[in-house]
């Protein structure tokens, strides 16, 4: 029935030999290094027997915590990738002048800076900042856990489950050759036939599962389960920004997943939404991702704000400067970033009325931020500020944010967008409001909380050293970019015809390499830590002298987070609680109502990269098969009755006792 | 702290002796009121960012925690005139802003013709615009002049101090039209026209190109702009003329095809139908242009009496492509997409049940007579394609 071409492609779809990059040799590099540090890992985990272990404590565990610390670490692993992907780019473009193709050809090139903007955005951004809500929020708020369990458990494991897709493209087939919102019609069929943007569709549909459902989660933790006395002008900073970023996740992300839905539609089933024969409108599918695109950013930057926020107030020894304005401010902002995205392609040929009046939504949302930025200022008024790592990373950040903002503004001038629209300028600038505001943030944050989540503090040496070869490297690295931008020089090119402009790339390019010493520095710090961990441990469970409730609790905290749920008086919960000579309870405790660990969010979040996969190489048989396995799975997952146990209150007792000790331990030292 | 800064500084300070900052010296009109606005905004925002940056070092460095002298307010988190100063003050320098903008973003549109020529002089009736019809191909660029039916490939030449009036388009994906020194950008997109109108007031020689990335040889899209005074565009024109080649319908299509880093090209004579033929995506023979398709649409697409019409004619560049499902490619006919198989067999059918529509007047496409008075006979609803066939 079948001769044997026809057999290969039924199993195959259009994946063949060729379509693994052998010809690449950059690839096939890349691919030699992945296989054998996969391998070793891979070798010292089943030496050391820990697959047992990773299973049932951390791969299925439904612990906010543990989710929040894998989330951290894919964050971490990914930044690897997209920094990678950065230091390609400059290389090439420090190089590529005087009729030089560089080392990278278009095809290469092309997906480098493609997979630079997705990588870095949905599967470092994105995974850091949910990391650090998931793990802060539910502590912040004095609950055990987040509403959803599970669901937490399986959000985590699809936003895995998309960052493998992309990983995947690097060695199987190719990624995207679009930048990193595949505008039509660049991205249909026509123009890009290939794999490259069905990875991409399906990388980012499964991740945005996780995503949404993740922002579903916290809404609903943050809304219901607030320890008693917790009204919401009693929220720390931090959950409040994470409320509001999660309310911008559940509204904004249906758009993307349905614009992404109907691309799709476009290159599988010949619809025409965004085509240019037959009525389609590339255009609507530059609105409708713009319309996800620009909340986007400030879910990202809103949880940073939050933490420079119980930064400061923090080491400044002081309450928060302004809290009812601060909390204004914010959701100010959250509704004020759904009514600016047109400003995104004022050169599209809007008129001047539409153009003028999101220029000018965007100039306002200027105003709520401008305020939070005199909120921290006045906070660190008349405090004790203690120049700690987190405290150096808001200094920092207020200072380059600015410069961000500024720039920021200017380009929402539409006749100023106009020159500097699509350039290198507005490169530089959204690096700055991004590396200057949502990384230097998450930075603060990892510093901050790292010892509540470890038991120890992160080495200062490496630390600072970290610190100084980031932001030197940062500035280093984007103002020649703004020089560029206003030289006229546009982005994604990869040969440049005017010689003058390659000492600008040059320095862009030093500023780079340091910014990878700035990440070499954090992973050393990372590791000397560890090793240092008796010196650095904190026994306390306070170690900055905090202000919120998760403070209050051991370092790490117990799986069940509170012994017992705090009462709050005080927007600084904590710090109220020290303030009166609260007594830590060492008597009547109970047993303890906990979720139950389960394998189903890794099983579901498997067969969608399967379906994925299926789906981008045409091997129908996958796709369906994975389908109908994810479906049966989720229904077999609701006859799972095996949802939670009890911890027993003699657990509880010992594990309290063994604090208590340690407590008097640390007093006596 | 201020190490950094003060070595950051350094190479900007280097640079604005050595380097074209052309965005802020730009040579045209509209470009030199736009770098105006760009230097006004961030004069308006130093106003406050310059004080906040300020304060923000002299506040960390002041109250450390070692400096014990400094007054220290644990529980200072309130103060109603603060709050008043620090909404009010970024509020007002946007209400400068705002107002700035909403009168600059209207008189800079790219669609508004243009009032003056420089600061100094306005634009008076005698100063005709040159109308330029711009289309971005994969991946190069085609400029044709209409009032001299010339036209080039990766050169674009101006007289200096005449407005210009720039109509744009593209032939396949999205790219930007961008010449910093002359104007900002504008999208070029296909099947859809942009409009931009400048002028240029120096003469020399500037870098234009595309500032959206396109494809593979994006990098490759760009073109020199001339800026000449009126003897030597009248030269550059006869220059042009004296290349002797056509651009015409067919030399598009090949010209068409992608490729990169094309050199300068000149054409002597342009069909004179053919920016309209790009814009509404019908050069190939035989297609139906865009805005016919709309004019049958705006009357309610005719039914199936319609279809036939075009039956014989219709073919779509890339339409007929397919799709991964269903594999059957489809075709424009009459406004209406059918699959391959159906619009062969409808062709053919010659049955006279099929009625021919009433109403002729909108199907006036390329590649159609002109329809007579008459119930036509049914050659007169072959175009060309068929007619050279049979």
């Amino acid at each position: 029935m079948f001769d044997t071409a026809d057999l290969t492609k039924l199993i195959f779809g259009r994946l063949t030999l060729e379509s693994l990059p052998l010809h690449e040799p950059i690839i096939v590099g890349t691919f030699a290094m992945v296989a054998l540090g996969g391998l070793a890992l891979f070798g010292a985990i089943t030496y050391f027997r820990l697959w047992g272990y990773l299973w049932r404590e951390w791969f299925t565990t439904v612990d906010h915590k543990r989710i929040g610390i894998m989330y951290m670490v894919l964050g971490i692993v990914m930044l690897l990738r997209g920094f990678a992907d950065a230091l390609m780019m400059r290389l090439q473009q420090a190089i590529a002048f005087n009729g030089s193709e560089g080392y990278l050809n278009s095809h290469h090139y092309d997906q480098v800076f493609t997979a630079h903007g997705v990588i870095m955005i949905f599967f470092v951004a994105m995974p850091l900042v949910t990391g650090l809500m998931n793990y802060v929020v539910p502590l912040q708020i004095g609950a055990r856990d987040v509403s959803f369990p599970f669901l937490n458990n399986f959000s985590f494991w699809m936003t895995t489950a998309g960052a493998v897709l992309v990983m995947c493209s690097l060695f199987v087939g190719e990624f995207a050759r679009t930048g990193w919102l595949a505008y039509p019609p660049l991205s249909n069929l026509s123009y890009s036939p290939d794999v490259g943007v069905d990875y991409y569709i399906w990388a980012l549909q499964v991740a945005g599962v996780g995503t949404l459902l993740s922002g579903v989660n916290l809404i609903c933790t943050i809304v219901k389960m607030r320890a008693p006395g917790m009204t919401m002008m009693k929220m720390p900073v931090f959950t409040w920004t994470s409320l509001c970023t999660n309310v911008l996740i559940v509204a904004s992300f249906p758009v993307l997943t349905a614009v992404l839905a109907l691309l799709s539609l476009d290159r599988y089933v010949g619809t025409n939404f965004f085509t240019n024969d037959f009525g389609g409108d590339p255009m609507m599918y530059v609105n409708l991702i713009w319309i996800w695109g620009h909340p986007e950013v400030y879910i990202l930057i809103l949880p940073a704000f939050g933490i420079f926020s119980e930064v400061t107030s923090t080491f400044s020894g002081k309450r928060l400067f302004g809290y009812t304005s601060m909390v204004y401010a914010t959701v100010v902002i959250t509704i004020l970033s759904y009514l600016v995205w047109l400003h995104h392609f004022f050169t599209m040929g809007s008129g001047a009325s539409v153009n003028s009046f999101f220029g000018i939504t965007t100039m306002i949302i200027s105003i709520p931020t401008g305020a939070k930025m005199f909120n921290w200022l006045f906070t660190m008024y008349r405090g004790r500020i203690r120049f700690e790592l987190p405290m150096m990373w808001t200094v920092a950040f207020m200072l380059t944010f600015v410069i961000g903002g500024m720039t920021g503004v200017l380009l929402a001038v539409p006749p100023a967008d106009f020159v500097l629209h699509n350039s290198l300028f507005l490169v530089a600038h959204f690096h700055n409001v991004i590396i200057g505001g949502v990384l230097f943030g998450l930075f603060a944050g990892i510093a901050y909380w790292f010892p509540k989540a470890f038991g120890f503090k992160l080495d200062v040496f490496w630390g600072k050293m970290s610190f100084w070869f980031w932001t030197v490297g940062f500035y280093f690295a984007f103002m020649p970019l703004y020089v560029l931008g206003l030289m006229g020089v546009t982005r994604r090119l990869r040969t440049f015809d005017d010689p003058s402009l390659q000492i600008w790339f040059v320095i862009a390019g030093i500023g780079a390499f340091l910014i990878l010493l700035g990440i070499a520095s954090f992973l050393i710090q990372i590791a000397v830590s560890i090793l240092r961990r008796e010196q650095l441990a904190d026994v306390s469970g306070d170690p900055w002298d905090a202000r919120t409730l998760e403070w209050a609790t051991s370092s790490p905290p117990p799986a069940y987070n509170f012994a017992f749920t705090p009462v709050v008086h005080d927007n600084d919960a904590w710090w109220d609680m020290k303030r009166r000579g609260y007594v830590r309870p060492l008597a009547g405790f109970k047993a303890i109502h906990m979720p139950s660990n389960t394998g189903t969010g890794v099983i579901l979040a498997g067969l969608s990269t399967t379906m994925a996969f299926g789906l981008i190489w045409y091997m129908w048989w996958m796709a369906a098969g994975s389908f109908v396995a994810l479906l049966a799975v989720a229904i077999g997952h609701t006859f799972n009755y095996h949802r939670s146990f009890h911890i027993p209150a003699d657990e509880v007792v010992s594990v309290e006792r063994a604090r208590t000790e340690l407590l008097a331990a640390g007093a006596k030292s | 702290m201020r190490y950094w800064k003060s070595l950051a500084l350094l190479p900007l300070g280097l640079a604005l002796g050595g380097c074209n900052l052309v965005v802020l010296a730009p040579s045209g009109d509209v470009a030199a009121q736009q770098r105006d606005l760009v230097i006004i905004a961030t004069v308006l925002m130093l106003l406050i960012v310059v004080p906040v940056m300020a304060a923000t070092a002299i506040v960390a460095w002041r109250y450390r925690q070692s400096n014990e002298a400094a007054t220290y307010t644990p529980d200072w988190d309130h103060s109603t005139q603060l709050e008043l100063l620090i909404w009010a003050a970024p509020l007002l320098i946007i209400i400068c802003l705002g107002a700035v903008t909403w009168m600059g973003t209207h008189l800079l549109d790219p669609y508004r013709t243009l009032g003056r020529i420089a600061a100094d002089r306005p634009v008076t009736p005698q100063d005709k615009p040159l109308e330029v019809n711009v289309v971005a191909l994969d991946w190069k660029w085609l400029f044709i002049y209409p009032e001299y039916g010339v036209a080039s490939v990766n050169e674009l030449a101006a007289p200096v101090n005449r407005p210009l009036d720039f109509r744009i388009t593209s032939s396949s994906v999205m790219n930007s039209f961008y010449i910093p020194a002359l104007a900002g950008q504008i999208y070029a997109m296909p099947g859809m026209q942009s409009r931009l109108h400048a002028v240029i007031n120096k003469p020399g020689v500037y870098r234009g190109f595309s500032a959206n990335y396109s494809g593979a040889g994006f990098s490759g899209m760009r073109f020199a702009f001339h800026g000449l005074s009126d003897a030597e565009f009248a030269g550059w024109v006869d220059k042009a003329k004296a290349s002797g080649q056509q651009l015409t319908k067919p030399d598009y299509l090949v010209l068409e095809r992608p490729s990169a880093n094309e050199p300068v090209r000149y054409y002597a004579s342009v069909d004179s139908d053919l920016f309209r033929a790009i814009l509404n995506m019908c050069v190939e023979t035989g297609k139906m242009c865009m805005s016919e398709m709309m004019a049958i649409d705006a009357r309610g697409g005719m039914g199936m009496a319609g279809v036939r019409n075009t039956l014989p004619l219709a073919y779509d560049k890339f339409a007929g492509r397919g799709a991964v499902f269903g594999a059957e490619p489809s075709f424009v006919a009459g406004g209406v997409c059918l699959p391959g198989d159906q619009v062969t067999r409808m062709a053919e059918d010659s049955s006279p049940t099929v009625l021919a529509p009433l109403d002729w007047t909108p199907l006036q496409g390329r590649g159609l007579e002109r329809p007579s008075l008459m119930r036509p006979s049914k050659a007169s609803f072959t175009g060309p394609t068929s007619k050279s066939n049979s």
